[in-house]
Order: structure tokens, then C-alpha cells, then sequence
């Protein structure tokens, strides 16, 4: 009886060893301290990793780590840094850019690195065949264009040339201020040659190059491992130009969608970095464990579209009345909580030095006096009008806020219409609604990337917004090659933005990330991006 | 009994895969937006490049066709949403995931349940019958997303036992297994005291008491078998139920599993990732509803003629 007793025992003991974790073994955080492994969330699992396809901040994030373009990123301020490129030139009249590659640069299999497997890259995204959705950033290549739309057929037209080995020549179609930081998009980098040949996926999407052990990067890491929905691992490359200064040994990247699954990750010891906070978590670690929370200011813009072609909003006084009564400091401060700041302009402040001189002002008798001068004193005889977002509790929240606010304010009722994203993106596409929740993310750090989208029949332009004056200054500021009159055209034109307001701006994002104390070189930066090459791990106790 | 299953194989599985396969086909078309629509613009030109990379700029019918044709060879097309993967890639990696997640609770939830079913009906009226039958109501009140992160709380967090997230460990299995099965637990918990108090109540078991049987034996002997009819039929739905159902409890622990494929796809406008799990997944229901069957007809010797 005893004995048995004893066995059931120690086959507890084992069962209870298997099925648990030891109370004594460390956490992966702890493990990846020690051995230089840094545990990322990442939100959801990458749709691919070829830079040509990616489209989202979740892939970005990846292939960050696996190539790098001609120039890099400051860790503290993104600003660009050599990259493959150890050096540039730039031509008096700012058309023409030479870039020096490295001779040591090598990619992930040992090859040589050189200017033909640029000259190779930046003709497989612009050829039409692989419809790639960011060739664009490329068209300020000169005949770039051109050649993606299939106007001309030789490659050899397009501005960019190889003189040596490891000498790239690009000359633009048009002097492009903010080129250099257009260059750190993934649509700028390079690919190898003999591997997208193996796998035939010059012109086509889909192939498995991207997948391991296929990846040949050039990027401070390597790709070891991509389980669906569970991992995607990169090892340090050593064959990286700067792989003495790389400090990790490797990261691993989590698609954790749930916010709260991945705070709980983080608390349990999983992960050192979260892609997001949950916002009922914010209030606890303001209070109680302030140093692992950091909130950012993002590059970013949440706001509203008016569709400018519909009554009652095609009357400039409507919207103007609409945009004057939404209280945005008590709107971030009440609703959203995450440090966010009120946005009175549409490009967020000191993008690449630039902070817009106009603004919309929070000014309710003004508002009261334009709605009636439209025709509604006192929002008499105002028209049903739908706020249109897509299923989301935020944007649920602060629309049923804006709508409070614009009844109590102008007396005028406004329905809220709750679409799922698809059909939601359908119904704004088809300028089918009256006003609706916009966001902007900045491809790049300059006021273009956030103006350049209203001209007249852009693709992003989703309000039936025309004005003439308008267009012709964000096309003079594309032309120019002096910084202050470059933005002093982007002034203007967003003065007159927010004159005509076919959008209503209401508060700049801010990033929300819990950070392990251990991790280092890790800066605040406009895009969230953040060199991986440059952070690492350590312990401060 | 050879001619019951290949009749439910053929001539009716056939036909209800083909329609579901139709009606959903055309249903997703019909749902607005595209598989490549995204807040920022696709410019149109690459947007009929895309088109025309996946089929999408044939005639409807002729797509339908060329499906249809495809499937039959067991080619279910690539991802949209994950070019470098095809579907069947993706199910084939992300269900046995969910089946083995599956098992573990409908397993759970069979032993618990039918433990507290037999107890309640053994104890009919009394306290433990009543307290068991609570408890049982409260696996069905209480939601997965509200038990899953209590759970992790407890045991994953404050007592660092088990996993909290993710499907590495063999730790990692026991808190969504749990979380998957109290609803479960709670029915067939329920369904074993009903079918235990009627068959309970029949003749033939008052004969066995007669006979002297002792309570034990006649539960275990003469009435499990027939007081566990419900339970087998709902087994093979509740299975079914488990792997396509686990979409909360999967997001809950991030476990990579198909229930979430199953409701992103939707979302995220995927034709041929919704096409190909809803077809999988009607044909394990199906064959989950055959087995049920024939389990029924070997549990009840009433059925064999």
C-alpha cells in the first residue's frame, strides 16, 4: 500500500513537471536577456516578406531586419544614415543622386552586393506585371512612370544607371526634398537576383522565396523560422557589412492580435515589446508601473471625411460649423486617454520641420453663426446626416462623442452607421456616405506624404474634393528644390485645406508600447520604426 | 450496415457539399468589398493586375467552374491574403492544431460531464444535484473570453503554473482545453441526467433491481448505455463544434490554429482561404454526423434492423 502510494506520488510529481512550467525556470524574457534574443509582439502574421508585395507595418516590421536599402535609419531620429550605400552625392540642381555601395556589402548566401542587383530590384517592382501596390514610390525616378504604365518598354530609359560595380546613379523626374527618407521604404529595396530567378518570381506574387531557407537577404538578420500564426524568427546574418556592431543574436516576432493576450504575454514574462497597449490597461501602468509604458507621438492623423458632394455638406459653412464644434482637448483627454494631441491642422507638427501656421478653431459662436448663415439657425430644418465609421469600439466611442457634441453645440442630430471594414472601405470608395472616419499613416517623414493625397481625383482622395489652387501648389512644391519655399507651398495649401474642409481633423496618433526595462538603443521615433541593429539587451541589476 | 454509410457518403454528402460550396461561392461575391481593398488606395491598373493574377476578371461562372474543378483535384487555390502560401498549406498546418485543441476538451468535457450527470441523476433532488447542475449552468452562462483570461490570471500569471499564450509547451494546452470545454461540460452534464433519469425509470431496470443488482451495477451495467443516447448525439456536433468554434479560445491564448483562419478569411475578403474551410469543415461535419450514426445504431440494438 506504501509503495503504491509512493509511485502514485513521484508519477504525480513527473505529470505535474511535464504539464507545467517549473517555478524555478526562467521566462523567455529572462532566457532572451541572457542570450541576446529580443521577443517582439507583432500584431497579426505576416501576409509575405518580399518587399515588393508588403504593404502593412506588420510586415515592414520583419523585413527591416532582413534587407537593407542604399541608406539606413538613425535609431533616434530616423534620419538617413549609410546603409548598402557607405556614401552619397548629390548634384548642384538636386536631380541627380550617386551612391557608393560597399564593397564588403555582401548578402545573406555571401554574394556580392552591387548596384546591378538594384538596378535589378527597382525594375521588378515598377514591371506591371507583378502589380505591386507601393511601385509608386518609385515614380520620382525619372521615366519610372513611364515605364510601370507601360508607356515606354526599355528598362534602360528608366534614371537609374550602374557607371561601375558599386556605383548607382538615380536621377529623378522631378527634385524630391525628402528622396533620401523615401529611400528607407521597403518599396526602395533590394532583392537578390539569382534567388528571385530560381523561383521565377521576377513579375510574379506569390512565389516561395520568401519563405526559409529560400529568404536571401542583405539585412542585419537573417530568416531562420516562419510558423503560421506562431513565429517568424531571424537570426543575426554574419555576413551583414555591420554585423560587429549587431548585438542580438536573434529576435523573434509574435502575431499577438489580441491587445489583451499579448499585455498578459507580456506580464508573464513571453515578450519584451508589445506592438500596442489594451487602453484599459493605460490608467495601471501610468500608476502603478510607469516605466514600462511608453506613449509616443506617431506620424499619423485620425480625422473625418466630408463628402463634399452631397447637401448639406457641399455648403463650405456646414462643414466649417461641423469642424469648429468638436471639442478635440476633451475628446482625447475624456475618450481616448493615450496622450494623443488634439489636431486642429491635418499634418501632425514638425513633420521634417514642418508645423502648419493654420488651424481649425474651436469657436461655437462663430460655428452657430455660419450654419445659420448656410440656412439653419439654431440647426433648424439641418438634414438627416449618417457619421459613417467601421466596427470598432474606439471609433464607436469617439463617434458617439462628435455626435453629442455637434447636438449640444448646434442643436443639429447626425446617425451613426457601423460598417464592417470591407464594406465600409467599399461604401467610402464610392463616395457613398456623408461623413466618415479617415486615417492617415505617413509612408515617409514629410508634410507630402499627408497633403499630396487631396489633388484632384487622387486615389486617397475620397471626398469629391476638387480645388485648382490647391493642386497647382502641392505640384509647385513637388518642383522645388529650395526647403523653405517648398514649405511655404505646403503652407498655403493647407491653409487652404483647412479653409475648404473636405476633412474635418480631430487628434494625431500616438504609439502605446509596454517596453521590458532591459531593452536598449530603443527610441521614441515618428514612423514607430525602430533599426534593429541597434537595440539590444541588458540587464540593469 | 455497409450500405447505411456509403449511402451517407455518396449520394448524400455529394450533394450537400455541392451546395454548400455553390451557395457560398456566390454569397461571398455578393458581400461588398474585394479581397484587395485597403485604406490606402490600390491604383486601379495594379488593381486588374491583381485581378487578373487570381482569375477574378473572368466571368463568375466560368471562376465557379474553374473552383469547382480545382477542388475536385484537391487544389483549393492559393491565399489571397497570404500569396506565398496555397489554402490547403494553411489548413493543413492550422488544423490538426485546432483538432488536437479539440480533443482535449471535448475529452475534458465527456469525463466531467458525464461524472456530473451521473452523480446528479444517482443523488436526483438533493443537494449535490442540485449544487452539480449549478455549476454546470455556470459553464454556460460564463463566456470563453471571460474564463479564458480569468484562468490565465490565476494560473498562468499569480501562480506561474501553466502557460499563458502560445502552443510550444505541452503546458500551453491545458488552460484553453479547459476554457474550450466548460460550455461543454456544462451540456453534456445535463444531457447525461436527463438520459440517466429516463432510462432510470424504465421497466426493465426495476427487473435488474429485482434481481438483486446492486446500484453501481445497474448504472454502470444496464443503464449507462442507454442513458448516454443524447450525449452521442450531440458528441458529433459538439466535436464539430469544438474545431470550428474555437475561434474565441484561439485568439484568447493565440493558439495557431483553423477557427481563426475560418472567421479572418471572411473578414479580410479571402475567397478562396473561406471557400476551402467552409467545405472542409462541412465535410468533417459530416463525417462526424456518420460516425454519430453508426455509434447509434451499435449503442441501440432497436436500430439494427
Amino acid at each position: 500500500m506504501k509503495r503504491n502510494a509512493s509511485r502514485t506520488l513521484v508519477l504525480a510529481c513527473l505529470a505535474l513537471c511535464f504539464f507545467s512550467n517549473c517555478p524555478n525556470r526562467q521566462s523567455p524574457v529572462q532566457r532572451g536577456i541572457r542570450d541576446q534574443i529580443l521577443h517582439v509582439g507583432n500584431f497579426s502574421e505576416p501576409e509575405d516578406l518580399d518587399p515588393h508585395i508588403v504593404t502593412g507595418n506588420v510586415e515592414f516590421n520583419i523585413v527591416m531586419a532582413l534587407v537593407e536599402g542604399l541608406v539606413g535609419q538613425d535609431p533616434k531620429d530616423l534620419s538617413p544614415v549609410p546603409g548598402a550605400a557607405e556614401r552619397w552625392e548629390i548634384s548642384p540642381d538636386t536631380m541627380t543622386y550617386t551612391f557608393f555601395l560597399r564593397p564588403s556589402g555582401r548578402w545573406s548566401n555571401g554574394d556580392a552586393l552591387t548596384a546591378h542587383d538594384f538596378i535589378y530590384s527597382f525594375k521588378r517592382i515598377l514591371t506591371a506585371r507583378l502589380a505591386s501596390e507601393y511601385a509608386y514610390m518609385l515614380y520620382c525616378m525619372k521615366n519610372a512612370e513611364a515605364y510601370h504604365r507601360g508607356e515606354i518598354a526599355d528598362f534602360s530609359l528608366v534614371g537609374v544607371s550602374a557607371p561601375d560595380r558599386f556605383t548607382l546613379r538615380i536621377s529623378l523626374a522631378r527634385p524630391t526634398a525628402y528622396f533620401l527618407s523615401l529611400l528607407q521604404h521597403v518599396s526602395w529595396y533590394p532583392v537578390h537576383p539569382p534567388t528571385i530567378e530560381k523561383f521565377k518570381a521576377f513579375d510574379t506574387r506569390g512565389t516561395r522565396w520568401t519563405q526559409p531557407p529560400n529568404f536571401v537577404g542583405n539585412g542585419p538578420f537573417v530568416l531562420k523560422r516562419w510558423n503560421v500564426n506562431t513565429v517568424v524568427v531571424v537570426e543575426k546574418n554574419p555576413f551583414y557589412w555591420d554585423a560587429s556592431s549587431v548585438r542580438l543574436n536573434a529576435i523573434h516576432f509574435y502575431p499577438i492580435e489580441s491587445n489583451q493576450t499579448e499585455e498578459r504575454a507580456f506580464r508573464s514574462g513571453q515578450i519584451h515589446l508589445t506592438y500596442g497597449v489594451p487602453l484599459t490597461k493605460l490608467d495601471w501602468y501610468r500608476t502603478n508601473r510607469p516605466e514600462l509604458l511608453h506613449i509616443t507621438p506617431y506620424l499619423a492623423t485620425y480625422f473625418y471625411y466630408v463628402n463634399v458632394t452631397r447637401a448639406p455638406l457641399n455648403d463650405r459653412r456646414v462643414r466649417a460649423a461641423l469642424a469648429m464644434t468638436i471639442d478635440r482637448e476633451a475628446l482625447v483627454k475624456n475618450v481616448l486617454k493615450a496622450d494623443q494631441a488634439p489636431a486642429y491642422c491635418y499634418t501632425p507638427p514638425n513633420t521634417a520641420g514642418y508645423t502648419c501656421t493654420s488651424a481649425v478653431a474651436y469657436d461655437l459662436e462663430k460655428a452657430r453663426a455660419l450654419l445659420s448663415e448656410a440656412g439653419y439657425p439654431e440647426g433648424k430644418g439641418f438634414p438627416a446626416v449618417e457619421l459613417l465609421y467601421n466596427t470598432s469600439e474606439t471609433h464607436h466611442t469617439i463617434a458617439q462623442a462628435v455626435q453629442e457634441m455637434w447636438n449640444k453645440n448646434l442643436n443639429i442630430s447626425v446617425s451613426l452607421v457601423n460598417q464592417e471594414w470591407k464594406v465600409y472601405l467599399a461604401t467610402t470608395h464610392a463616395l457613398d456616405y456623408d461623413i466618415a472616419r479617415g486615417g492617415w499613416i505617413a509612408d515617409y517623414v514629410d508634410p507630402n506624404t499627408f497633403l499630396n493625397m487631396w489633388v484632384t481625383g487622387g486615389g486617397n482622395n475620397r471626398t469629391g474634393y476638387a480645388n485648382p489652387v490647391y493642386d497647382s501648389l502641392i505640384a509647385r512644391a513637388d518642383n522645388c528644390p529650395g526647403r523653405q519655399r517648398r514649405l511655404g507651398f505646403f503652407q498655403q495649401a493647407e491653409a487652404i485645406l483647412l479653409n475648404d474642409l473636405p476633412i474635418i481633423p480631430v487628434f494625431f496618433y500616438t504609439n502605446q508600447s509596454l517596453i521590458h526595462p532591459a531593452v536598449k538603443g530603443w527610441y521614441p521615433t515618428l514612423l514607430n520604426q525602430h533599426p534593429y541593429k541597434n537595440l539590444y539587451l541588458e540587464s540593469d541589476g | 450496415m455497409l450500405k447505411f454509410v456509403v449511402r451517407r457518403l455518396t449520394l448524400e454528402s455529394i450533394p450537400t457539399l455541392l451546395f454548400v460550396a455553390t451557395l457560398t461561392f456566390f454569397l461571398i461575391r455578393l458581400a461588398p468589398g474585394g479581397p484587395f481593398s485597403a485604406e490606402k488606395n490600390v491604383p486601379p491598373d495594379v488593381l486588374k493586375r491583381l485581378e487578373a493574377h487570381y482569375g477574378l476578371d473572368k466571368p463568375l461562372l466560368v471562376q465557379y467552374r474553374d473552383y469547382l474543378l480545382n477542388a475536385l483535384r484537391g487544389d483549393l487555390g492559393p491565399s489571397f491574403k497570404y500569396p506565398n502560401r496555397t489554402v490547403n498549406e494553411l489548413i493543413a498546418v492550422s488544423f490538426p492544431v485546432s483538432l488536437e485543441l479539440g480533443i482535449y476538451a471535448l475529452a475534458m468535457a465527456l469525463a466531467v460531464g458525464i461524472a456530473i450527470g451521473l452523480l446528479a441523476s444517482a443523488r436526483k433532488n438533493s443537494a449535490a444535484d442540485y449544487l452539480s447542475m449549478s455549476a454546470a449552468m455556470m459553464g454556460i452562462c460564463v463566456p470563453s473570453f471571460v474564463l479564458g483570461p480569468l484562468l490565465v490570471l490565476v494560473f498562468g500569471i499569480w501562480l506561474g503554473w501553466v502557460g499563458v499564450s502560445g502552443w510550444a509547451t505541452p503546458s500551453d494546452r491545458i488552460l484553453p482545453a479547459i476554457t474550450l470545454s466548460a460550455m461543454y461540460v456544462a451540456y453534456i452534464a445535463r444531457l447525461t441526467r436527463g438520459g440517466m433519469l429516463e432510462i432510470l425509470s424504465q421497466d426493465f431496470i426495476r427487473t435488474a433491481r429485482a434481481k438483486g443488482a446492486g446500484g453501481m451495477r445497474v448504472v454502470f451495467v444496464h443503464a449507462l448505455r442507454g442513458g448516454l443516447a443524447p450525449v452521442v448525439s450531440f458528441a458529433g456536433p459538439a466535436m464539430a463544434g469544438v474545431i470550428t468554434g474555437s475561434f474565441v479560445v484561439e485568439t484568447i491564448f493565440q493558439i495557431p490554429g483553423l477557427g481563426r483562419f475560418f472567421v479572418t478569411a471572411a473578414f479580410n475578403r479571402d475567397y478562396t482561404m473561406i471557400m476551402g474551410t467552409v467545405l472542409f469543415y462541412a465535410t468533417l461535419i459530416i463525417l462526424f454526423n456518420t460516425a454519430v450514426d453508426i455509434l447509434h445504431v451499435w449503442l441501440d440494438p432497436r436500430l439494427r434492423n
